[in-house]
C-alpha cells in the first residue's frame, strides 16, 4: 500500500524570517508580536448603513472574515484593535464617533469603508461629516459604494499588513503622537 | 358627515377677520391664505375654538425663503386640519430676513414646540414665547441656518471636490 501524504489545504500562518535550528527557532520579538496582532485582530464595527449590511456579508459564512483572524467581534471599544466605520456619518455623530476611538487602547487601525465614511460620499451637504478623518485617524479606506465584502477583506488584509510590519515603538514616536495632537486627541 | 366646502372656509374666515386675511388662494385642493405675523395666535385659536369649522390638529409648521421678495424674504407656513370637516387650511405669514419674528404657538398646541425648533433651526425664525428655542437637528455649533438660500447647499468642509484634484 502506498502512502500517498496528500498535503493539506489549509493554510497556516507562515513563520517570520528568523534562524531555524534544531529545537530552535530565532527571531525578533517585534516580529512575533507583529504576527500575533495581525492574525487576531477584533474588529469593532461601527455601522450606520448600507454599508453595514455589506460588512454583516463579510462576516457571514459566505465571506467568512473569521479566517483572517476577526472572527471575535468586540462591541465593546476596549477591547477592539481594529475600528471598522461602515456608512454615513452625521456631524451630530462625530463626538460620539471620536468617544468610541478614544476609548480603544493602543495600538488601535481604523479603517473606513465606503465612499460614506471615506469623504462624505454624495452627501456633499451641511448635515454629514466630510469624511471621518476629519475627526480621527485613518489607516485604510475602502472604496465603493458600498463595497463589496471582498473590497472590506482586502482593506483588512491592509491592516494585517500594516500590523505585521509595525515597529513596536511607533505608538510612542513623536510623529505618531504629533498625529495624535493634530486631531486633538491627548 | 358632509365636509364644509373650501368657499365656505374661505368665507367664515374674512367674515371673522376681515382685513386680517390679506391674500388667499387655492392650491392642491387646500386654500392658502396669507396672515400677518402677529394675528397667527389670534386666527389659529379661533380656527379651533370655532364650533363649525373645529380645526383641532396642527398638522405641520415649516419655512421658506423668497430672497427676492425684498421685506418679506422669510415664510412661515402652517398646515391646520379639520378632521371632522375632512378640510385643510394653509397660513403663510411672510417677515422680513433682518428680524424674522412670530408669536410662538406652543400655548396653544404642545407639538408646535419641536416643530418650532426645527423651523428656527433651518430658517431662523425667532418664535416669541417658545419656551426652548434652540437647534433640534443640527450641531449646536452651527453658526448659520441651512436652508436659506444664501448658503450653498454644498458642505464648506468637502475635501475631495477640490479643483485642483480635477484639474480646473
Amino acid at each position: 500500500m502506498t502512502t500517498d501524504i496528500k498535503k493539506t489545504e489549509v493554510n497556516l500562518v507562515e513563520a517570520p524570517d528568523g534562524h531555524l535550528g534544531e529545537g530552535f527557532f530565532a527571531t525578533s520579538i517585534e516580529k512575533v508580536i507583529g504576527l500575533a496582532r495581525a492574525n487576531s485582530l477584533w474588529p469593532l464595527p461601527f455601522a450606520t448603513s448600507c454599508c453595514g449590511i455589506e460588512f454583516m456579508a463579510t462576516m457571514g459564512s459566505n465571506y467568512d472574515l473569521a479566517r483572517f483572524g476577526s472572527e471575535r467581534m468586540s462591541f465593546s471599544p476596549r477591547q477592539a484593535d481594529v475600528l471598522l466605520v461602515a456608512g454615513t456619518i452625521a456631524k451630530k455623530l462625530g463626538p460620539v464617533l471620536k468617544q468610541v476611538y478614544l476609548q480603544m487602547a493602543e495600538p488601535r487601525w481604523v479603517i473606513a469603508i465606503g465612499a460614506c465614511a471615506s469623504s462624505g460620499g454624495i452627501f456633499d451637504t451641511y448635515s454629514v461629516l466630510q469624511g471621518i478623518d476629519k475627526v480621527i485617524p485613518v489607516d485604510v479606506y475602502v472604496p465603493g459604494c458600498p463595497p463589496r465584502p471582498e473590497q472590506i477583506i482586502d482593506g483588512i488584509m491592509k491592516v494585517q499588513e500594516l500590523a505585521k510590519n509595525e515597529p513596536l515603538r511607533r505608538r510612542n514616536s513623536p510623529q505618531y503622537q504629533a498625529l495624535l495632537t493634530s486631531y486633538g486627541i491627548q | 358627515m358632509a365636509g364644509i366646502t373650501n368657499e365656505f372656509l374661505l368665507e367664515r374666515l374674512q367674515q371673522q377677520f376681515g382685513e386680517k386675511i390679506k391674500a388667499a388662494e387655492e392650491t392642491f385642493g387646500i386654500v392658502s391664505v396669507v396672515i400677518e405675523p402677529d394675528s397667527i395666535l389670534d386666527i389659529v385659536k379661533w380656527l379651533n375654538t370655532d364650533n363649525i369649522l373645529k380645526f383641532k390638529f396642527l398638522t405641520d409648521i415649516c419655512g421658506s425663503h423668497y430672497p427676492d421678495l425684498t421685506g418679506q424674504e422669510i415664510c412661515a407656513v402652517y398646515h391646520v386640519q379639520s378632521m371632522e370637516n375632512n378640510v385643510r387650511l394653509r397660513l403663510k405669514a411672510f417677515m422680513p430676513v433682518s428680524n424674522p419674528q412670530i408669536p410662538s404657538l406652543t400655548s396653544l398646541y404642545s407639538s408646535a414646540n419641536w416643530m418650532e425648533r426645527e423651523t428656527y433651526d433651518f430658517y431662523g425664525i425667532n418664535f416669541i414665547g417658545h419656551p426652548n428655542l434652540k437647534r433640534i437637528l443640527n450641531v449646536d455649533e452651527m453658526d448659520y441656518f441651512p436652508l436659506r438660500k444664501e448658503f450653498p447647499l454644498e458642505d464648506a468642509t468637502r475635501t475631495d471636490k477640490e479643483d485642483q484634484y480635477f484639474g480646473r
